[in-house]
């Protein structure tokens, strides 16, 4: 639609333009491409399944005996599922690159489109899109899930737990912060994807970011320099703290600015994504 | 050779050309022949070592002195062994009975009872769940010396513990003066027998030990100790709290003590044994006598140390903390190359002249999964020996405790974490033989293996959760990295990366299950399917 009214006031004729695609086209390339794998809607479904079932599981499983002091933060243990679901999300950000250099596809879109960071930009967009709209549905899946859950196992308005609610400014916070985190460590895998154009190597390099990072970052204990460094700018560790709703002053960042260090990330990669694209033979 | 005469090319190989042997060796020449992966390996196993050897605690404020000696028991673990003893020698075979009437405690932490009278540091009564008094059997008053001993503890009940290690239960309850306990043990030879009852007719055998090498004259006497206060620390996001670690006393009072074998006429004496250990000195420790009463209070343990400094007054860890990170990174690059390595033969559509090359296709993925779980099993045992030796040491001169463990239980880790990045390539072998995409095989096996080990080290999950999946899941492997066994009589943060909650070897046989059933699917598909 935006793209018939972009080609409309371009006075355009139609598909068959004689120079270089503008942004729009891309953007519609790009969305053909990924909408006709099949792959991608399992993989958002999957996304969506996973991390409310993750959430829903944990949830289920936090308890708060009769008796005990508890000091859950109820919106964080409901957003867990979003730990695995950004597991796929980054398989799905480099796949919707680095496929295209296993069929070879890459060239083809090259010819087609030849600037490449404008490629780069629509796949970002689109890929972004779908992540922002599949996380929406994951994170809401996930709070009302915690919201039906939690108070059955004691964390209830009684002890000082008030229903999970996106009334609740920190939990709406945390509730579009997720969203975000996610669209975020999507266009972080598409860049890390376009920067090593192996699907193997390109999975491998953003799982092991994602997950091992901060299992170093744990095992530096006695550096506590360093610890706390790490725990400000490894991307998970960062990102996440957006989740994070009670006790936010014994954050080693931030949540806004955690995600804001993720963006950094995101953003850095992209603009070495786009140079590597832009310098190198496809 | 006559002119004219030509002699066809005849290729000097056998027939046999499909052997496994010949198939694992065209397999090995793919692997090696890529100098990516070649290079890639040999970075996965340094790396197991660059992260192994950063992630040192330094203790700059005590430069290697940090702990004093500590005791190692008989059987070669370190150990707490410090308590007030009032005692006589005792030669050769004999016993020793008592009566115990009152078992009773104090905390700096405490927070129920009220201040104890007289004292300067804010002692609360409380009593600790291992707090213990009773009778003992020891060969010599040094710390870390054989010993058996029977004893009425805060809220087990009677056990017999022998050798740091050893814990059997006898009557349970609590004590007190309308129910007191009588203890007896009996020595014979290098066989000591414990008794309990709860009137002084009726016996009951708790159980008979053999302490090896036992002295001609031992010590036997009454004692009492109490180890420090502490309450495992899971994380509180999730209402589990506890943590910090602060001195405890116990005081027993027990009478109707006999000894036979003693010397005639022998008086008892008091000694504090291993009061370095001791987590409180104060007016309180000591061994007193009145009306044929005998009053004991001590602190500190007699039992094993467990990792992470929680029983001891120094800072303790097993050398699972030289592995963990590197072993990750190293685990994630060969679960990359082994996924690659089938389905790169997918993609360039060598997998057709690899299977009109050697038709059987089964023999085919078991020659891969040969040569992938090789390599990776030798290069990854040699960085995990490098980092555990070279660790240990490093950590020594940092100040950092690293229990000792026997060099059986050092090659089972160093082997066995080798076999777990071994299985986990073969794994991702499978799976990316079965999917033959290989971006779906590596973020299976990182999920499968790498998060559960994750939320259980971080704490994200409820411990009951995280507990299960590292049960169940591929990443119960990880526990072949434990080196010291947890102990149900000492209150320990028994979890990751020190601890398990499976066996070593049954958490490797999980592993090598999923591997196995992947391994068997793939070679299923492999067959079925056309290349």
């Amino acid at each position: 639609m935006n793209q018939t009214l972009a080609m409309a006031r371009r006075g355009r004729p139609g598909p068959a333009a004689p120079s270089g695609a503008g942004f729009a086209d891309a953007l519609r390339a790009e969305w053909t491409k990924l909408r006709t794998i099949p792959g991608t809607a399992w993989m958002l479904g999957a996304i969506c399944v996973l991390t409310v079932a993750v959430s829903a599981g944990v949830t289920a499983a936090t308890k708060c005996p009769v008796g005990s002091a508890c000091a859950a933060d109820t919106t964080k243990v409901s957003l867990t599922g979003i730990e695995v679901g950004q597991a796929l999300v980054a398989v799905l950000a480099v796949l919707a690159i680095s496929g295209e250099y296993s069929t070879g596809m890459i060239r083809t879109t090259f010819a087609a489109m030849p600037r490449r960071s404008v490629v780069l930009a629509a796949k970002a967009s689109v890929l972004t899109s779908l992540v922002l709209v599949t996380a929406s549905v994951a994170v809401a899946g996930s709070l009302a899930a915690g919201r039906l859950i939690l108070p059955g196992n004691g964390f209830t308005a009684a002890r000082g737990f008030a229903l999970v609610s996106l009334a609740h400014g920190p939990t709406l916070r945390a509730a579009a912060g997720s969203v975000l985190y996610l669209a975020l460590i999507g266009l972080l895998s598409l860049a890390i994807a376009t920067i090593v154009r192996d699907s193997a190597v390109a999975a491998g390099t953003v799982l092991g970011l994602l997950y091992v990072a901060p299992i170093i970052t744990l095992f530096l204990g006695g550096e506590p320099t360093w610890q706390r460094w790490l725990e400000r700018y490894v991307p998970t560790n960062a990102g996440l703290a957006i989740e994070d709703t009670i006790g936010l002053r014994h954050l080693p960042i931030g949540p806004w600015g955690g995600l804001g260090v993720l963006a950094v990330w995101a953003a850095g990669a992209l603009i070495i994504g786009a140079l590597m694209l832009r310098f190198r033979d496809a | 050779m006559t002119p004219g005469t030509i002699t066809p090319y005849r290729s000097r190989q056998t027939a046999k050309q499909d052997g496994f042997w010949q198939l694992a060796h065209a397999e090995w020449t793919k692997f090696r022949t890529l100098r990516g992966w070649m290079i890639a390996v040999v970075v996965a196993a340094l790396l197991i070592d660059v992260i192994g050897l950063l992630v040192i605690r330094p203790h700059d404020q005590c430069g290697g002195s940090c702990w004093p000696s500590v005791p190692i028991g008989p059987g070669g673990e370190a150990v707490n062994d410090s308590f007030y003893l009032g005692r006589q020698p005792l030669a050769g075979n004999g016993s020793i009975t008592v009566r115990v009437t009152s078992l009773t405690g104090a905390t700096e932490s405490g927070t129920g009872g009220r201040v104890l009278p007289g004292q300067t540091q804010s002692l609360r009564s409380d009593l600790m769940p291992w707090a213990k008094t009773g009778i003992i059997i020891k060969q010599s008053t040094r710390p870390g010396s054989a010993y058996a001993a029977i004893m009425v503890t805060g809220s087990h009940g009677v056990r017999m513990q022998y050798n740091y290690t050893g814990d059997l239960a006898g009557l349970p309850g609590t004590v007190s003066a309308a129910s007191p306990r009588w203890l007896r043990l009996i020595r014979s030879g290098n066989t000591i027998t414990g008794y309990d009852s709860a009137n002084g007719s009726d016996w009951a055998k708790v159980g008979t030990v053999h302490l090896a090498g036992l002295a001609g004259t031992v010590q036997a006497g009454m004692f009492a100790t109490s180890p420090l206060d502490f309450t495992p620390n899971f994380p509180n996001t999730y209402g589990e709290s506890g943590g910090g670690n602060s001195p405890s006393l116990a005081t027993g009072v027990l009478g109707h003590v006999s000894l036979r074998g003693g010397r005639p006429g022998g008086q008892w004496a008091g000694i504090e044994v291993g009061a370095d250990g001791a987590g409180y000195s104060g007016p309180q420790i000591g061994f007193r006598q009145a009306h044929g009463q005998f009053t004991v209070t001590g602190s500190g343990d007699i039992g094993p140390v467990v990792s992470g400094g929680v029983n001891t007054s120094y800072d303790t860890e097993t050398f699972a903390i030289h592995l963990d990170g590197g072993v990750f990174l190293a685990l994630i690059i060969m679960a990359v190359i082994a996924a690659m390595f089938i389905t790169m033969e997918y993609r360039r559509g060598l997998i057709r002249t690899t299977l009109a090359a050697s038709p059987r296709r089964g023999r085919l993925l078991a020659a891969k999964a040969l040569v992938i779980g090789l390599v990776t099993f030798v290069l990854g045992t040699a960085a995990v020996a490098a980092a555990v030796i070279i660790g240990t040491r490093i950590s020594d001169d940092a100040g950092q405790y690293i229990l000792p463990v026997s060099w059986l239980t050092e090659v089972r880790v160093i082997a066995g974490t080798g076999a777990m990045l071994a299985l986990a390539s073969v794994l991702a072998l499978s799976i990316g033989a079965v999917v033959r995409r290989s971006v779906a095989a590596v973020a299976t096996v990182i999920v499968v293996t790498v998060v559960p080990y994750l939320v259980g080290v971080t704490g994200v999950l409820p411990v009951s959760a995280s507990e299960w999946m590292l049960r169940v899941g591929p990443a119960a492997a990880f526990a072949i990295e434990q080196s010291v066994p947890a102990y149900p009589q000492v209150i320990g943060q028994y979890a990751p990366p020190d601890y398990y909650p499976i066996a070593p070897w049954a958490g490797l046989a999980v592993l090598c299950g999923y591997a196995a059933v992947a391994l068997a699917l793939a070679a299923y598909l492999l067959r079925r399917r056309d290349a």
